[in-house]
């Protein structure tokens, strides 16, 4: 027998966890379902569906504040902050195609829940830092609080920054309270013709040390080029390093001819307009560019690693050389996608022995439920870090009640 | 103050714990005579004061961690202190603690431009990471005002702001990397110079815990490239409210400045009095805006911001044409505190947040408080995230005036919390705004913080008697209640 429990209020939400908890019965947390395929298989057939807390209780566009139910649609918020020039500042992606599902499907907690964060990262951090507020349910059926509404708040502590990252199995979120920031009034990228990866790194990382103030970076090799429904991206035929430029209109301008300037001795340079670069960094920010055909068709697994810039040319090259692999980079680096496909443990031995050597973390974003079983889908920790985790995990939910098992075993 | 009750048996036996610890820090690491003590008897709130049992200065992490292990072993509580700057008595001694100060972790480790980031122990200051790497063309950007002498690892204990917090983030945004010893003497590695965590994102909660959850033995910080530009307007009004509107206007255009600092009618007097920055002395608030970033979009967003002001009757509005101008303008604002020290014999700094369109309903009930307690207040205020520091002014020589000082305080921590706002913006709890957490906070809420200590530090016995009202035993918080009539769940079948 399966259940699902759609509360539309905090306190119900709370009654429901708490029964759970009186019963030792776990839940599977959802919004609307959309990122369920990522993290370990649930250990349970019962579901507790947020998406009937989906309203915006708050949002003042002068205080850059917005305060929702977790199950409000990501679309929704959008349009919203659309209507005063507004935007998350992070770049929440959507991944719904890249998992085989439909664009647009995503929520706010999901967002949050996962710590997603596209090519703004950089420049204007994760979910995690703007992130400001939060009530939620632990697994021991209490409705608790953190952080507020302002921007500056040590009171405390930042329980908003376990929750963000922690994938639903800390707490079950009722209300989340984020900082919106201004959105840029026009937009343009920078292409620099780069084969190589490690130039293109070192391109990136020049203009990234610029003071032009660039958003984002990434290298795409020429089959990801190939890939894109930007005209100009998908005609050049080769490997592109791609930064964007973002701000006023002039300031714009100025910055993109200085950042030609300066980057003239890395390859042959061109510029995307706003309606371009939104496209091509769209594409970016939600992985369409690893592979051939329509949302949901692409084989293979996908793996998100994150690293240091600089190691990244060189990971590249010692994984490209052990896996069959496509692969882009975001981040002017710091982030490697890549599909790998034919490997019966998905990569995972050899990807995280050759990123031990440098520090950072993989996680399997994509793979079918069986290889979710058996592969560690997050990052292994180191022996004291995971004792920790075992321990923040017991703090908040010590009988497992919220998403056992969703990042780790026994989590 | 209550603090936690002083161990005796932990007492009797301080001599034989200063041969211990001098067996692991051999040399003048291990104080033990009064005198020396005395100097880390308060931190920067100087109204607390107690002496430490004993000071350990340790000089690597392998020494803190073998400190921590033989403290864990026998009961020993340990305060970590980094340059003692805290203004919430974060670094407040316990009579049978030892203080275990870093000012000996003083070098930077690893300047990395190719991964934009640099590698410090935690007795670095604030301000000698930018100048690390500021001959390079880049800086570090979270500024607060201590930072010539706060250290680093305060700056992560505190997450620490600054003015430059709206565009550029705190502490906890800049952060990539720590190393940190437990205090069973485990050292564990959070982050690194990639970004974000595998896992629960422990660097996250570790930052801001005021030393509670571990002591901190290397930090790794982003740097960024320092703007190609930066100026500064000058701006008076004639009310409060007026000032508060040009703010809101100026965010609500799509603008954010590099840093937006208002000052009231005494804290404008106070400064220039102090170093005479040209400020209007007729105005009843006074805005600094600062832009930052590329010449050009500088230059525009200037003419932006002035032509807001004048929409919001401005009075007086300058536009600094050079660098020494622009360092005049905030050379008021940043000697406001002394100058704030030169017209009354004490003053105590406060640090709530509020929404900032209920900046003029605070100040007006904080005049009203002013007139109630019958001491002065000038208020500086970062304008742009909310974060307001009232200062108040009294005579710590006057009987009874401390005691009402911290009075007027806490009515303006709890107002800032009545209007939708927090305790501290910066300055941290502490001891001093320990007793206020229920303002904010439910017990509930308090319990789970409270777990998190417990995650790290089951004993209790980092930094006990800060931060939280009351200390529950972790056996007792870990406790599960059932209170439910399972009435969801009959027939499922349980795991």
């Amino acid at each position: 027998m399966t259940e699902q429990f759609d509360p539309t209020t905090p306190e119900e939400t709370r009654a429901i966890v708490a029964d759970a908890l009186a019963s030792k019965t776990p839940l599977e947390i959802i919004g609307t379902g959309s990122r369920r395929g990522l993290g370990r298989p649930p250990e349970t057939a019962h579901t507790l569906n947020l998406a009937g807390l989906s309203s915006v209780s708050l949002y003042e566009p002068d205080e850059l504040v917005m305060r929702a139910g977790p199950g409000t649609p990501m679309d929704r918020i959008r349009m919203q902050l659309d209507q005063h020039g507004q935007m998350l500042a992070f770049e929440p992606p959507d991944y719904g195609p890249l998992l085989g599902r439909t664009a647009g499907e995503g929520t706010i907690g999901g967002i949050l829940a996962g710590n997603l964060a596209g090519p703004r990262r950089i420049k204007a951090g994760a979910a995690r830092d703007h992130f400001l507020g939060v009530e939620a349910v632990s697994g021991r059926g209490e409705l608790f609080k953190s952080g507020g509404r302002v921007v500056k708040n040590v009171t405390g502590y930042d329980l908003c920054k376990l929750m963000a990252g922690s994938w639903g199995t800390l707490g079950a979120m009722t209300e989340v309270t984020v900082k919106v920031l201004p959105a840029p009034e026009k937009t343009r990228t920078v292409l620099i013709a780069s084969p190589d990866a490690t130039p293109a790194v070192a391109a990136m990382n020049r203009a990234l040390s610029s003071p032009h103030d660039v958003s984002a970076a990434a290298w795409l090799p020429a089959k990801a080029t190939a890939r894109s429904g930007v005209s100009y991206v998908a005609g050049a035929q080769t490997a592109l390093a791609a930064v964007r430029v973002e701000g006023i209109g002039a300031s714009v301008d100025a910055r993109c001819a200085a950042l030609r300037e300066e980057l003239m001795e890395f390859g042959e340079i061109e510029e995307l307009h706003t309606h371009n670069s939104v496209a091509l960094w769209r594409e970016i920010r939600d992985v369409r560019l690893l592979e051939d055909g329509d949302a949901g068709t692409g084989t293979g697994v996908v793996w998100r690693i994150s690293l240091p810039p600089k190691a990244a040319p060189r990971l590249l090259e010692d994984l490209q050389a052990a896996l069959d692999m496509d692969a882009f980079m975001d981040w002017g680096g710091g982030l490697i996608w890549a599909r790998v496909t034919g490997m019966t443990d998905a990569g995972s031995y050899v990807i995280r022995r050759t990123l031990a050597g440098c520090g950072g973390h993989a996680t399997l974003i994509r793979a079918d439920m069986e290889t979710r079983r058996s592969v560690p889908v997050f990052q292994p920790e180191a022996r004291g870090v995971e004792r920790l985790t075992r321990n923040i995990k017991e703090a908040f939910d010590p009988h497992g009640i919220l998403n056992p098992g969703r990042m780790y075993e026994g989590v | 103050m209550r603090m936690p009750d002083p161990d005796s048996d932990v007492l009797s036996r301080r001599g034989e714990i200063i041969a211990a610890l001098r067996r692991i820090v051999p040399g003048e690491g291990v104080i033990a005579e009064e005198e020396e003590l005395r100097a880390y008897e308060c931190d920067g709130l100087t109204a607390y004061r107690q002496l430490p049992m004993i000071v350990v200065l340790p000089e690597t992490t392998e020494q803190v961690s073998e400190i921590l292990k033989y403290c864990h072993g026998d009961g020993i509580k340990i305060v970590p202190r980094g340059a003692g700057t805290s203004l919430s008595g974060g670094a407040l001694p316990l009579e049978d603690g030892i203080t275990l100060g870093l000012g000996k972790f003083n070098r930077i480790l690893d300047i990395d431009y190719a991964n934009r980031c640099i590698t410090a122990q935690p007795g670095v200051t604030n301000l000698a990471i930018t100048h690390a790497v500021q001959a390079d063309g880049f800086y570090y950007a979270p500024d607060p005002s201590s930072q010539i002498a706060c250290s680093i690892g305060g700056n992560v204990a505190e997450n620490s702001g600054g003015v430059h917090c709206l565009k550029y983030g705190l502490t906890a945004n800049n952060l990539l990397g720590i190393e940190m010893v437990l205090m069973d003497g485990e050292i564990v590695r959070l982050g690194g110079k990639h970004l974000d965590a595998g896992g629960y994102d422990l660097l996250g909660i570790v930052t801001g815990s005021e030393g509670l959850l571990g002591v901190i033995t290397e930090v790794t910080v982003r740097i960024l490239r320092s703007p190609a530009t930066a100026r500064a307007l000058l701006i008076g009004f004639p009310s409060s409210e007026s000032a508060g509107n040009c703010v809101a206007e100026i965010i609500g255009a799509g603008i954010i400045p590099g840093g937006m600092e208002m000052m009231d009618k005494p804290a404008i007097h106070a400064a220039e009095a102090f170093v005479n920055a040209g400020y209007p002395m007729d105005a009843e608030a006074l805005l600094i805006v600062e832009l930052d970033g590329p010449e050009v979009e500088v230059d525009e967003l200037i003419g932006r911001v002035e032509t807001i002001a004048h929409e919001n009757q401005a009075k007086s509005v300058r536009v600094s044409t050079s660098e020494d101008e622009r360092m005049n303008f905030w050379a008021g604002r940043k000697a406001a505190f002394p100058a704030v020290g030169r017209i009354s014999p004490d003053y105590y700094c406060m640090d709530g947040t509020i929404p900032r369109h209920r900046l003029s309903q605070v100040l007006t009930r904080m005049n009203e408080l002013s007139g109630h307690y019958d001491l002065r207040v000038a208020n500086v205020f970062h304008a742009g995230d909310g974060n307001l520091h009232p200062l108040i002014l009294y005579d710590a020589n006057k009987p009874g005036e401390l005691e009402k000082a911290e009075g007027f305080g806490a009515e303006i921590l709890k107002l800032c919390v009545e209007v939708g706002g927090v305790l501290t913006g910066e300055h941290g709890v502490g001891v001093e705004k320990r007793d206020l957490m229920g303002e904010m906070f439910t017990e509930i809420d308090l319990n789970q913080q409270q777990r998190v200590k417990c995650a790290f530090d089951p004993t209790q016995q980092l930094n006990p008697g800060k931060v939280f009202p009351t200390l529950h035993r972790c056996a007792e918080l870990g406790r599960v209640h059932i209170q439910s009539g399972q009435t969801r769940f009959p027939d499922i079948p349980r795991f």
